[in-house]
């Protein structure tokens, strides 16, 4: 046809050549790339990763006159509901020094768990139309959704850091060091839910129903509107104590209030915290291992289902 | 299997997909949701499922540089195996290997964010697609050009025509360097103009040694662009080789489908409706009919297994298919005789009434002392001649004073 045209493809066929054969798709039955195979994939996406964050942030209030203010209002008004009604109306601020601040922190967090979760669930499909057109690593839709979820919650604990300066008590002590491993728990334990819901939700859309309402009971199982020391007063038996204490989101809550509450550093707390939030960081990855293999096997078919 | 290249090139071409033994299970679920999926949990949930072989044994090696149709009739595992090639669905058994970086074209600007601009979903769906943000900063102006959008490049795709959206989305997948291009049935979207520039660009990949794969309707197209030519029935491969034979023996298949076929779907029965025929009064089978005129249906019934009380009836459909006129036995009060043997029954209507255009004729045979069924769609087809003065299956005199 054209004369340039043996070059052109010449150099192609000679590139194509060298390149191996590779199986399409993901982990199917045969093994490509073996047990690293998926992590190096989502490596080679981290670019699209980030845009699809950026895009997830963007959507969300693109057309809206305040913009980003909004991932502020949620968190500020339930602020402000539990300080006035459950702190003072109830009376659960007479036994907590500055109530502000532990409901924040402990919001912060389970914010951020939540967000992860119900984010991540319903991030396979409002991603359909990628997932059926195209393939791309599909873990890509819930880690974008739990970046832009650590997205909002920076915002949120800016907001916190800032609070904490104006009332005269800055996070500037020990208790700052339970602030990652809590961190860590809540992404870890809120991105393996989210894999194992996101790609259920993809066969059983009650999925997401069901996670709205276990992430809110979950919510009220974790200290962050009453004390811990409340529920070690009334409950005595040691057992259940441990139980409820074990909970991984209510260690990573106890630890954000260790970090952030700085008048908190002269309450009693339960014993060893950092151990038990290391513990339950390890079991959290184990179960983050287990249900990214789920979700790899459940992938396959998401492209039918959708 | 025939491997032909109409495009010369002076190298080897080296294979680029593989395809080996593919076979692809659906399953059908009649219940989706988690109430219904524990109430018919084990051995019953069993039955709640259908299974079908959307693709089955499927083996094809693509050299590079060729261009490949795939041509088959609606539900053939055509499209399946499209997007199996592209790796959006996992074969149920048999592999697919493959290299090249490949772009898919399937349902175009699916991938879009409605609320993000043109620019913005460039570049998401550039990475996508594998661009790095680099790369698409270098193709960004030739997208621009190509896609025609213009100005609206930095509004919001909500607000894009559809035109425009899709040959964005087109313009983004032909930039992004692709090995392999699969393409779905896209190629008839947008203004003649826009199809001129995609046919051009696809001229123009096919000199540069890239390997495109097309699934398409417009067989003249397939014809024109297509260096071989894959033919898919019921998930199979009936034939791989050069396009004119291989749309001849499309249009077999496809004839061998049309009128008067039975459905697949109908299981165990006793009865079957093997054709129909138009006769006039006369009882020759004419090529138009005047209103007014006796049209007969001859039906005729075949006997898989005797059976005593039964009945049949037709309906005759417009041609934007709406109900002209149906009737049966039972509205009739005709007692048909036990079906013993096959038999032709005949079916006879005046056609006054109906306005002019084309009819086509349904005809069901059911069994009432056992519960069995068959019927026939568009088994038969006839044309009232006339003038067309009104819309609508009746004809009556219309003035306007």
């Amino acid at each position: 046809m054209t004369e340039a045209t043996p070059s052109a493809a010449g150099a192609r066929f000679a590139r194509i050549a060298a390149l191996p054969m590779r199986s399409i798709g993901a982990i199917g039955k045969g093994s490509t790339g073996g047990f690293f195979g998926p992590f190096r994939e989502i490596a080679d996406h981290r670019e699209m990763l980030s845009l699809l964050v950026k895009r997830d942030l963007k959507a969300r209030y693109k057309d809206s006159a305040l913009g980003f203010l909004w991932v502020l209002a949620r968190p500020l008004m339930q602020l402000a509901i539990y300080f006035v009604v459950l702190g003072h109306f109830l009376g659960a601020a007479r036994g907590i020094p500055d109530f502000a601040i532990y409901v924040f922190a402990g919001l912060t967090a389970m914010g951020l768990f939540q967000e992860i979760l119900v984010g991540g669930t319903g991030s396979i499909l409002a991603n359909a139309g990628l997932v059926k057109k195209v393939y791309v690593p599909r873990e890509v839709f819930p880690l974008a959704s739990t970046g832009a979820a650590l997205f909002n919650f920076g915002v949120q604990l800016v907001v916190l850091v800032v609070a904490t300066v104006a009332i005269g008590k800055p996070p500037l002590h020990a208790g700052l060091i339970y602030f990652l491993p809590a961190l860590a728990l809540i992404v870890v334990f809120g991105l393996a839910l989210a894999l194992l819901c996101g790609a259920i939700n993809v066969y059983l859309r009650d999925t997401q129903y069901l996670v709205d309402v276990i992430t809110m009971l979950l919510f009220w199982a974790s200290p962050v509107v009453y004390a811990w020391q409340m529920v070690k007063q009334l409950v005595n038996i040691p057992w259940l104590i441990e139980l409820y204490t074990n909970n991984p989101l209510t260690l990573a809550v106890l630890g954000f209030q260790r970090a952030f509450w700085v008048a908190g550093d002269a309450v009693e707390w339960p014993g060893d915290l950092m151990l038990r939030m290391l513990v339950a960081l390890v079991v959290g990855l184990i179960l983050l291992f287990v249900s990214h293999r789920v979700f790899l096997r459940l992938q396959g078919n998401f492209a039918q289902e959708l | 299997m025939t491997d032909v290249t109409t495009h010369e090139f002076d190298v080897p071409a080296p294979e680029v997909i593989r395809v080996a033994h593919v076979s692809k299970r659906f399953t059908v679920r009649k219940d989706s949701s988690l109430k219904e999926r524990v109430v018919t949990l084990g051995r019953a949930g069993r039955q709640h499922r259908q299974d079908f072989w959307g693709l089955s044994d499927v083996s094809l090696g693509i050299s590079a540089g060729t261009t490949i149709g795939l041509i088959g009739h609606n539900g053939s595992g055509k499209s399946t195996l499209l997007k199996v090639l592209g790796g959006i669905i996992q074969p149920t058994e048999g592999s697919v290997t493959q290299r090249g970086r490949v772009a898919a074209l399937l349902e175009l600007g699916a991938g879009f964010h409605p609320d993000l601009t043109g620019r913005e979903n460039v570049y998401l769906n550039g990475s996508v697609l594998g661009l790095s943000t680099e790369e698409v900063d270098a193709q960004f102006p030739a997208i621009l050009d190509f896609s025609g959008v213009g100005d609206f490049i930095d509004t919001q795709v909500k607000f894009y025509s559809s035109g425009m959206y899709v040959r964005l989305a087109f313009a983004i997948a032909v930039h992004t360097d692709p090995d392999i291009l699969l393409v779905d049935e896209v190629l008839a979207v947008g203004d003649e103009q826009f199809q001129e520039k995609c046919l051009a660009k696809i001229r123009e990949f096919q000199t540069e040694g890239r390997t495109i794969i097309i699934v398409s309707h417009a067989l003249d197209q397939i014809k024109s662009l297509c260096d071989r030519v894959v033919v898919m029935d019921k998930g199979k491969l009936v034939y791989d080789g050069i396009p004119v034979t291989a749309i001849e023996r499309f249009r077999k298949l496809l004839a061998d489908n049309a009128v008067g076929q039975a459905r697949p779907d109908q299981i165990s029965r006793a009865l079957e409706i093997r054709s129909v025929e138009i006769r006039d009064h006369r009882r020759e089978g004419p090529a138009q009919l005047r209103a007014g005129e006796e049209v007969i249906l001859q039906v005729d019934v075949e006997m898989l297994r005797p059976i005593e009380r039964w009945a049949i009836g037709f309906s005759v459909d417009s041609s934007l298919g709406q109900i002209a006129l149906a009737s049966n036995t039972d509205l009739l009060d005709v007692v048909l005789d036990p079906l013993d043997s096959s038999r032709t029954i005949a079916i006879s209507f005046t056609t006054d009434g109906l306005a002019p255009g084309r009819y086509s004729v349904n005809v069901n045979a059911s069994g009432i002392s056992e519960p069995t069924s068959h019927g026939l769609m568009n088994a038969a087809e006839f044309e009232i001649a006339g003038d067309v003065r009104s819309v609508g299956p009746v004809a009556t005199d219309v003035r306007i004073a």
